[in-house]
């Protein structure tokens, strides 16, 4: 038995119909009419562009990722960064999400594509990927962030922008199948105790993960902000490892092998492992540590004159929520709390603001981040004093932002 | 615990009934990771001696006649570079083992064709990076049992992460 309302959908489908092929009719009379019938009113009109299958942004909005001039594509380095300035609230849009591939984006066709789980397991299982999307799943807010994000300001030297310096941290809704229920299908034995989960481009990109993380709330995701992952962030597939750096989500996923020990890929010996002075490396840095930026005003903006101005940007933290933002406008002298806008949810992006009267002398604007651990993003120096300038990955440190006199914003962790 | 026997034809997902068992065969074309004690190193051998025309072939434009060169990453030199100013991390002065370089040129090199080489060709051009950092010598003949055996001068330089660490830890 059908609904009422369907009935009424039918005919007032039917009625727009009908109408569509008059407003058709009346279209073409008008475009017939030569133009200079209308110069007499000054408040003449035509209608707009008709409905498009797939949506565009307006032809007015230009903002982009930022593909770094020594990066050819596709280089084992590729990478392009969010315009962090340009975006609004806590979701990335899916075409400005920041990538970062080691061997190009492959192009796959999911109706060929499986997803195979084995290695220590009672049931070894190849899943095709409409059977993935079959099972029960799961849509959460997370950040992702590459652990190079920020490499550029271990030094002095640091980056012009926000994009070149932190875009590569992004966030989405991601929709897929927890790993957990996966692992569970299959039966992990008891002496599997790590994962290794491995990508379907070229260079077959694996990393290991502890098993007690993948029992946790790791995704293998299908969706990204409700349409399918696109092919730059993982079709059809990918893993989603909430919180940690953004290397061991694996793109493109086709297997996970449940193993005794890790692997010891390239990716996580010789590149993602952070040397400190005395010439040992940390392994396994996994943890995204609390993070905030001023995402506007920042770098590259010029502000016109004295007066109000509504200080925004964003804070994360791969060990939870955040739970506080602090902003300071003279350098970190004096700190006062921003606004948490909800939703301020564990691991991912959360929008913070704080209104702001600029008197028009020079000042530094920055924030720091604290999360449900109590743990407080420190001073770019103070990990420096710690970890030496040759780390590389992980620099969470807190950005200076550096507004002079005539408006110009420059990076304040600079000279 | 499960077994295959009796359950061919129904080897799903228990809960839901989704997915097969793979084959033996489908199985041994993914399972390429090689582990640190030579687990799923396959039969095969080289020696940097053979190794150094597929080298001089393939790799050498990335990586420079002598693999300290680039402009791709720089696979040599760089011995006690690390606890200094300017470190240089290659397969000799980082890498704790030679497994992983096995692994990654098997999976990954060359990059622009990668799936090309011979098994003998990966152990071949193993020993000859690893030759050109004198880890091995030039006859030395890598396979299965001797590639795992490889001591990376860098085998130790690893420690597990202390983070949080900023501010430092207070000493006990």
């Amino acid at each position: 038995m059908e609904p009422e309302h369907s009935t009424v959908g039918r005919r007032s489908r039917r009625w727009f119909l009908g109408l569509g092929a008059a407003w058709s009719a009346a279209l073409a009379a008008c475009r017939s009419k030569p133009s200079s019938d209308t110069s007499a009113f000054p408040d003449a009109r035509v209608p707009g562009a008709p409905i498009r299958p797939y949506g565009e942004r307006s032809s007015f909005e230009h903002s982009h990722r930022l593909i770094r001039s020594d990066t050819r594509v596709p280089l084992e380095e590729a990478s392009s960064q969010t315009p962090l300035h340009d975006t609004y609230g806590i979701i990335t849009p899916s075409s400005l999400h920041f990538e970062r591939h080691h061997s190009g984006v492959p192009q796959i066709d999911p109706a060929t594509h499986t997803l195979t789980i084995h290695g220590l397991v009672e049931r070894p299982l190849v899943l095709t990927v409409d059977e993935v999307r079959r099972l029960p799943s799961v849509s959460r807010i997370h950040f992702v962030e590459c652990s190079g994000n920020s490499s550029s300001e271990w030094r002095s030297s640091g980056a012009t922008d926000l994009q070149r310096a932190h875009g590569l941290t992004s966030c989405s809704e991601w929709t897929g199948v927890s790993l957990a229920l996966l692992l569970k299908e299959c039966g992990v034995k008891p002496e599997g105790t790590w994962i290794l989960a491995e990508g379907g481009d070229s260079g077959r990109h694996d990393r290991s993960l502890p098993i007690s993380k993948a029992m946790d709330d790791v995704l293998v995701a299908y969706a990204q902000n409700g349409e399918p992952i696109r092919p730059e962030q993982g079709y059809p597939m990918r893993l989603l490892v909430p919180g940690w750096e953004g290397n061991v989500n694996v793109k493109w996923l086709r297997r996970i092998k449940v193993i005794d020990q890790p692997a010891m890929t390239r990716e996580e010996t010789s590149k993602y492992t952070d040397l400190m002075p005395d010439g040992t490396a940390r392994q396994f840095t996994f943890y995204m540590e609390a993070k905030s930026l001023i995402t506007r005003p920042s770098s590259g903006d010029t502000l016109p004159g004295p007066g109000f101005y509504e200080v925004t940007g964003l804070a994360w933290s791969g060990h939870g929520a955040i739970t506080r933002v602090e902003v300071t406008a003279d350098g970190g002298k004096t700190w006062t709390d921003a606004q948490l806008q909800t939703p301020i949810l564990p691991k991912a992006h959360t929008r913070f603001r704080w209104p702001w009267q600029w008197d028009g002398s020079e000042a530094v604007l920055a924030s720091r981040a604290t999360d449900e651990t109590g743990y407080t993003q420190p001073r770019v120096a103070a990990l420096v004093a710690v970890r030496g300038v040759n780390s590389n990955y992980h620099n969470n440190g807190v950005q200076l932002w550096k507004v002079a006199a005539d408006g110009t914003v420059t990076n304040g962790n600079r000279g | 615990m499960l077994t295959a026997c009796g359950v061919v034809s129904s080897a799903q997902s228990p809960t839901y009934g989704l997915g097969h068992t793979p084959t033996p065969d489908q199985l041994k074309k993914v399972d390429i990771e090689i582990l640190p004690d030579g687990r799923g190193l396959p039969p095969g051998s080289g020696t940097a001696a053979t190794g150094k025309q597929v080298y001089t072939a393939k790799c050498l434009t990335c990586h420079g006649p002598s693999g300290a060169e680039g402009p791709q990453d720089i696979l040599a030199g760089g011995k006690g570079t690390l606890a200094t100013p300017k470190p240089l991390k290659t397969v000799g002065s980082y890498w704790p083992y030679a497994t992983t370089l096995w692994d990654y040129i098997r999976r990954a090199m060359p990059f622009d064709h990668p799936g090309t080489l011979t098994t003998d060709d990966i152990y071949s051009v193993s020993a000859y990076v690893l030759f050109l950092n004198h880890i091995v010598g030039e006859q030395d003949v890598l396979n299965q049992t001797t590639l795992p055996r490889v001591q990376m001068p860098n085998r130790n330089g690893f420690v597990s992460d202390p983070r949080p660490d900023v501010p430092p830890k207070k000493q006990p």
